[in-house]
């Protein structure tokens, strides 16, 4: 296991959608690429060599820096059996490890209870957008869901400072302890106890903040800088989650545009949030561990490409191994697998398994359902 | 008009629908009791809300692309159908006939799923299984179309005992056996879908139903007791006949008109909260031969539904929270911009409609709320109910200023908590409430600048009732 000075931190960004592993890292020196891209084949002058084989799409750019640095892991051909391609269900999948059943309880649900059986830190777990994802469901477990970090509490919609702080006095007088209301009613003031506090705990974090990292005008730009902001603020807060905007991945046309805009928008701010957490000094103990649900088709539709399977993933951070892990998939036909997709080599549960063990110090047989084979990248 | 009418008729519309605007409440307490109750249950064959306004604002509602689409309009109905009952009863079919979106991946398929809830809600319950074991979006959701005479797939066959019509059993006994399940689940083999055409470029025709009688076990199958060479339909007729049948739909349609029971895997071991109501229902769906409008009818008529004990004893749903406030400030009554971002809302507070989490459906009760959905909760209904631009906002001002020319904090309390409820909070929430209001003075309404200042300060009221626990009930 990596020793941290501070507890170690995971943070997780889904890129939602299914993003097209083979234009993400390309296999530059195979010619059956180019003859399965004849509408989205990237130029050699382009490209962002890693090696003799493969090459980063060039709006990569921004992490090409951690590459060289020895601090970006890429894990090639990541799926799991008997693939589905159905975006709701992949995700669900990658929250759930239940490939074969309709899971309910989120991995990182699993890792808030482990790391914080007692739920006494309602920040254990934080995720960045609107409603809780399945990655971090599990009953009992809190999650602070914030929408925007900024304006994250109760009665946001008053405007008035000093109204609202009434409000929320009010609020916190309505819903001290009561005896006898019933079990319900003391359940929910509990609750709103517990959000208040989380939502006070939370309401200071930007104030502790001072950065001159800049980072993009996105969602994902967005939600990268308040898990630094959280993690700055020092809350206690082991698992931070967030997704690309929903299915944005989904590039079934007009992908040359739009796929290069989506690698630049999540490489610029993936390279953001590492140089903010260098600035802030509180980079040593932060991994973050970004995917897809799958990849794309091997052969492109003349725009764009279709829902595949085999994919990649990615981990960047102070203590991961850089380098490459898995194999590139074959794309001889007889290599695919039906359809016309990458097959997958690397299961993404051993993926999961490295970061339980190796980074968050956790026994990840419960969480992820059995005992998977570590990858080196931790 | 007596204040109990108003009240007991609160009670029916959030029960029976999804709330109503204070104005509607008062109008049809006016009409009395019985005569709403028959007018909830015998709605008109023709659709409840104005669909050529729908479809001319709204024209991607008639071949939904995206989950989102369907939601969306299924919420524009939630709030506009006239019939709210027939609105109320979609859901109430959707939590226990769960297909997911998430494995159907099919807006259009699992939205016309709920098109037949609406059309069929209040129909025999004979049909209404027969209807859901030919449905598309189930066939594909629970695995009947892999399903076949060689290599039999229980999934719906399981499901349909144990979560859709009996239940695992009753009284501490079983309802069937695993035997039961693999017979029924015989039955319905070759029960499946037609290949859907191609019809460029408008994507594929709707998957339809199909019976593939090569693929069909015609053997002899022994189920319930029962012996013959049962097909789907036998097996159907069957179910309806069980007590437990009449058990399980009775203590569902308990638990989601009137009080919260436990989820269905305890059913087996826990009697039901109230036997006596449960026991009028079963009685109901037997002398009615399944006929789930005489359930709703003896249900909403009864005095365990009636009781004021019955009042605010189920935690709201979040489509009672999102569609109950909209209803109740008169917010998207019409076609308007928005509407996508507060159809979303329910999912946001843990309800993806078209979409539960497993055949197994939504916890409800309680376990609706975590501090998570709670902010969100309360977020939704304080912004709409402190918005006094809103006209059912404005309604219940103009009601409080008639009141009298000047209120007493006392009297401004009590007036809110009537016109968001009647809503009962504790004693000491009340007492908060009061003392926040007496900082602030006299509550006159004589002058423009006085009338202004009630205004704000009724907004603010509404809004912090709001957030009380109290108003997480429904």
């Amino acid at each position: 296991m990596v020793s941290t000075k501070k507890d170690p931190v995971l943070a997780v960004l889904c890129l939602s959608g299914g993003n097209d592993f083979m234009n993400t890292v390309i296999p530059y020196n195979n010619p059956l690429y180019r003859d399965y891209r004849p509408s989205l084949a990237i130029s050699e002058d382009q490209l962002l060599p890693i090696n003799n084989e493969l090459a980063l799409h060039p709006a990569m750019q921004p992490l090409m820096k951690y590459w060289e640095e020895g601090k970006l892991a890429i894990i090639l051909g990541i799926g799991y059996p008997n693939p589905s391609l159905s975006h709701f269900r992949a995700m669900d999948i990658w929250a759930t490890c239940e490939p074969d059943e309709l899971g309910l309880i989120g991995w990182l649900g699993s890792v808030i209870q482990e790391v914080d059986p007692k739920a006494e830190n309602v920040l254990t777990g934080v995720n960045f957008g609107r409603g809780l994802p399945r990655a971090m469901a599990k009953e009992g477990v809190p999650v602070a869901s914030v929408g925007d970090l900024s304006t994250y509490g109760l009665l946001t919609d008053i405007e008035e400072n000093d109204q609202r702080n009434q409000a929320l006095d009010l609020f916190g007088r309505m819903y001290a302890p009561a005896i006898g209301r019933g079990a319900v009613t003391d359940y929910i003031r509990r609750t709103g106890v517990e959000a208040m506090a989380g939502a006070d705990i939370l309401g200071t974090a930007p104030g502790k903040y001072t950065s001159t990292v800049e980072y993009g005008n996105s969602d994902v730009g967005r939600y990268l800088r308040d898990m630094v902001q959280v993690h700055n603020a020092e809350f206690g807060t082991r698992a931070l989650f967030t997704s690309a905007p929903y299915n944005i991945f989904d590039t079934h046309a007009n992908q040359a545009v739009g796929h290069s805009n989506l690698l630049l928008d999540i490489s610029s701010n993936v390279d953001c949030f590492m140089a903010d957490l260098r600035e802030q000094n509180i980079s040593d103990n932060v991994t973050l561990f970004f995917y897809s649900e799958f990849g794309r088709r091997a052969m492109d539709n003349g725009s764009g490409t279709d829902h595949g399977t085999g994919g990649v993933a990615f981990a960047v951070g102070e203590h991961v191994k850089g380098g490459i892990y898995g194999e590139y998939p074959g794309l001889e036909m007889h290599e695919l697998e039906e359809g016309g997709n990458l097959l997958h080599n690397v299961d993404f549960r051993q993926a999961y398994a490295t970061l339980l063990e190796n980074w968050m110090g956790l026994d990840s047989k419960p969480i992820i359902g059995g005992t998977w084979e570590k990858l080196d990248f931790m | 008009m007596a204040d109990q009418d108003i009240a007991l008729m609160a009670h029916l519309l959030r029960r029976a629908g999804f709330g109503a605007s204070r104005d509607e409440i008062e109008r049809r307490a006016a009409q009395g009791y019985d005569n709403v109750v028959e007018e909830l249950l015998d709605h008109g064959s023709e659709p409840g809300i104005d669909e050529d306004l729908m479809y001319r604002a709204y024209p991607s509602y008639f071949d939904k692309g995206a989950i989102e689409t369907g939601q969306t309009e299924w919420v524009y109905r939630m709030i506009n159908n006239k019939y709210q009952l027939q609105e109320k009863m979609s859901l109430f079919w959707h939590t226990i006939f769960c297909s997911g979106d998430n494995k159907v991946d099919n807006a259009r398929t699992t939205s016309i799923q709920i098109d037949k809830f609406r059309a069929m809600g209040m129909g025999n319950f004979r049909d209404l299984l027969m209807m859901l074991s030919t449905d598309p979006a189930m066939l594909y959701y629970l695995d009947n179309i892999e399903s076949h005479k060689t290599a039999v797939n229980e999934n719906y066959g399981r499901e349909l005992l144990e979560l859709f019509s009996m239940g695992v059993g009753k009284d501490g006994d079983f309802n069937y056996t695993e035997d039961d399940v693999k017979a029924c689940a015989r039955a319905f083999t070759g029960w499946n879908l037609k290949p859907t055409i191609p019809v460029f470029p408008y994507g594929r025709t709707p998957f339809e139903f199909r019976f593939d009688p090569a693929d069909h076990d015609y053997g002899e199958k022994t189920f319930l007791g029962e012996t013959g060479n049962w097909d789907g339909g036998d097996i159907v007729d069957i179910i309806c006949k069980q007590s437990a049948t009449a058990r399980f739909i009775s203590r569902k349609l308990y638990d989601f008109f009137v009080a919260d029971e436990p989820p269905v895997p305890a059913w087996r071991q826990s009697a039901p909260k109230d036997p006596e109501a449960v026991a009028a229902l079963e009685k109901a769906y037997f002398d009615s031969g399944y006929d789930i409008k005489e359930m709703l009818r003896v249900l909403f008529t009864s005095d365990f539904f009636k009781s004021e004990a019955s009042y605010y004893a189920k935690v709201k749903s979040p489509a009672d929270v999102v569609i109950g406030t909209l209803r109740m400030v008169g917010e998207h009554t019409t076609p308007q911009p928005g509407l996508f971002f507060v159809a979303m809302e329910p999912k946001y507070m843990g309800m993806d409609l078209l979409n539960p989490p497993t055949v197994e459906g939504w916890h409800m009760g309680a376990e609706w709320i975590n501090s998570g959905t709670l902010i969100d909760r309360i977020n939704f209904a304080a912004g709409l109910l402190g918005d006094t631009d809103l006209p059912g906002v404005q309604s219940i001002v103009s009601r409080l200023m008639d009141r009298s020319d000047t209120l007493s904090p006392d009297g401004f309390v009590d007036g809110c908590l009537e016109y968001v409820g009647p809503l009962t909070v504790a004693e000491e929430t009340r007492w908060e409430l009061v003392s926040h209001v007496a900082q602030g003075g006299q509550l006159g309404h004589g002058t423009e600048s006085e009338r202004q200042d009630f205004t704000r300060r009724a907004g603010e009221m509404l809004q912090m009732i709001a957030t009380t626990s109290e108003f997480q009930f429904g």
